[in-house]
């Protein structure tokens, strides 16, 4: 691949594909003496390690299907005995769960599709215009962002947001895409230089319009670059609290992670269901990882290395 | 190291793009301009007009809304007089520059075991990297119960004294519970750019320094640690910036207590919103912006140094 990106990923998915292909992995670490030979001690201190990150989620999991009466009793790594729902369904009417989840869910979608389509529209505009001078000081106007943390805006944003009538989960929207934007512009951009022109002008003389080959040739090829974004959009408006808690002003449109705060005034010792409501607030970021972790990983080493 | 960043360098030119054209530029359809423009208008609205908005209330005595008058930089001096920002600033930088060095060496070790001959490589990279995919106040109220339950039981159970209370209520220690959780949060973004680091590394080099006797111990500090320098850079300044803004994990260990003992940057910062002293707090998030921008440019200063190595 031509553009700088993907010669990391090329890192990961070699590695990835060394599991499989014993040839190319002795080849690559023909120091590791007898070749094949896997580290037995290393990967059980691995495992040691790995351990700290599965406590924590451990002791979530536990502790959300005990009994109340169990959850207090001190002992956080003990198994559910018996088994109980009762958290959940509590945690489930306290939190107004449906409500929560639906208001992170609109808030997260729209920041996703805003994100990869503003984000593939500028970087689109801009990568087939470089020449022109509005375009090339966009891209690094646009890209300024990085530099500007929430906090330092934060107080002007809760203000505007107000006056404008957008201390909702709409104005949350357009904060969390406008955060987002530097990095997927500058991630689209790298992209689209590395599409060869002539592709597109092949279908410009079949007929085709600026509109129309965006849609039916770039964006399409676009897709790993997008799938990127996605993820990292997903990610960062899915599991925000700063932004939410502070611009949106009516408590009954607040998000997952904001309305668990409820746990920490009141019903502060029934941890069943406070347990039980931060496994269903991080649930669907932990599935979602897992089904989409080739481009998590991915997504982390092309945002270094390019921003 | 060079063949990896090289490229990226060629990219950013703009002749690269601009060889095949005459260098007139041609008319720019109009389309363009509309597939710019809803980017540029809502990145104008919601980030430059409130940072020059704010910049322009922290020379005033504005307290959010009502009347308000010039005050020239009474707020900036006054915010190095104010024990409470002086102690936000001396624990934000403490606490980030303690946590990038943990990071750092926590997650270069577990790339250096990821990459090597291990048994499970793919299942153990897939738990190491969940920390990163959790919201931050939700893992920081789980660690709030281990710290403030779990762990005294134990402290109590094997007599150790400091430990038999909640470590979140001692001034002294809250600190610690708030390193161990960003750090459980940070390591994985972290680790990844190591691997993709230490996996840029030709294997030959290695095959060169077995056949000089070199043990593994040597080809770690004189090989590896030397073609991973500039992942190091990165990390650690990205790290450190994005430690700057610790507010979720906090809000949800200790909310900057005990006392303002871990009060944040940020944290000082938003209490302008209901504190009533909103262009005093604008000039700390303007100060706090100013020296963000300052590690910025050092960031692209020293990565761009090493891309030309």
């Amino acid at each position: 691949m031509t553009v700088q990106p993907a010669l990391v990923v090329e890192g990961i998915d070699g590695e990835l594909t060394l599991e499989t292909n014993k040839a190319r992995r002795v080849s690559r670490r023909g120091r590791v003496v007898g070749g094949e030979r896997k580290n037995l001690p290393l990967t059980i201190l691995l495992i040691l390690c790995a351990v700290t990150v599965v406590v924590p989620l451990y002791v979530t999991l536990t502790t959300a299907f005990k009994t109340q009466s169990q959850a207090v009793d001190g002992n956080a790594f003990s198994l559910p005995a018996p088994f109980s729902l009762d958290g959940f369904v509590t945690a489930w009417n306290l939190t107004n769960f449906p409500a929560a989840f639906l208001v992170s869910v609109l808030i997260t979608a729209a920041t996703v599709g805003g994100t990869v389509v503003l984000g593939a529209f500028a970087s689109y505009a801009i990568a087939r215009n470089w020449d022109h001078k509005l375009f090339k000081w966009s891209f690094f106007y646009l890209l300024a962002a990085m530099f500007i943390p929430f906090p330092v805006l934060a107080l002007p944003q809760i203000q505007l947001t107000g006056l404008a009538g957008l201390d909702n989960p709409v104005g949350v929207t357009l904060l969390h895409i406008m955060f987002q934007l530097s990095f997927s512009v500058l991630l689209f951009t790298a992209f689209l230089r590395s599409i060869p022109i002539e592709l597109e002008e092949s279908a410009r003389i079949d007929g085709a319009s600026t509109w129309q080959a965006f849609w039916k040739l770039i964006f399409p090829l676009l897709a790993p670059m997008s799938a990127t974004v996605a993820i990292f959009a997903f990610l960062a408006s899915w599991n925000d609290f700063m932004l939410p808690s502070l611009i949106t002003s009516d408590p009954a449109l607040q998000t997952l992670p904001v309305v668990q705060s409820i746990f920490q005034t009141q019903f502060s010792n029934n941890y069943n269901v406070s347990f039980a409501s931060y496994l269903m607030a991080m649930a669907p970021a932990i599935i979602v990882y897992l089904f989409a972790q080739r481009w998590v990983m991915e997504g982390v080493t092309q945002g270094a290395v390019k921003g | 190291m060079t063949t990896l960043t090289a490229p990226a360098r060629t990219h950013t030119t703009p002749t690269a793009t601009t060889v095949a054209r005459p260098s007139r530029p041609r008319r720019t359809e109009g389309i363009y301009f509309a597939f710019l423009l809803p980017s540029l208008l809502l990145f104008t609205l919601c980030i430059t007009v409130p940072a020059v908005i704010g910049i322009f209330f922290s020379f005033t005595n504005s307290i959010g809304f009502g009347e308000w008058e010039f005050v020239g930089f009474i707020n900036y001096v006054a915010m190095f007089s104010d024990p409470a920002i002086l102690q936000a600033y001396l624990f934000t930088f403490g606490f980030a520059a303690i946590t990038v060095v943990l990071v750092n060496l926590l997650a270069f070790l577990l790339a250096v075991g990821l990459t090597s001959q291990i048994r499970l490589k793919t299942g153990l990279r897939t738990v190491f990297v969940i920390p990163m995919v959790i919201s931050g106040i939700i893992i920081a109220y789980v660690f709030n119960f281990l710290f403030s339950n779990s762990l005294p039981l134990f402290g109590q159970a094997s007599g150790i004294g400091w430990l038999s209370e909640s470590i979140l209520a001692n001034p002294d220690l809250a600190w610690v519970a708030i390193v161990i959780v960003t750090a459980w949060q940070a390591i994985p973004g972290t680790l990844l750019i190591y691997i993709a680091g230490l996996l840029a590394i030709p294997g030959d080099v290695y095959e060169a320094a077995d056949i000089d006797g070199a043990g593994k111990r040597q080809q770690l500090l004189r090989i590896t640690l030397p073609l991973v320098a500039g992942y190091v850079v990165i990390n650690v300044i990205l790290g450190f910036k994005n430690f700057l803004n610790a507010y979720d994990v906090i809000v949800g260990l200790t909310n900057g207590g005990p006392g303002t003992a871990t009060r944040s940057i940020a944290m000082t910062i938003v209490t302008g919103f209901t504190g009533g002293d909103y262009a005093y707090q604008m000039a700390n998030a303007t100060m706090f912006f100013v020296i963000v921008v300052v590690i910025s440019v050092l960031q692209l200063r020293l990565t761009r140094g090493r891309n030309e190595i």
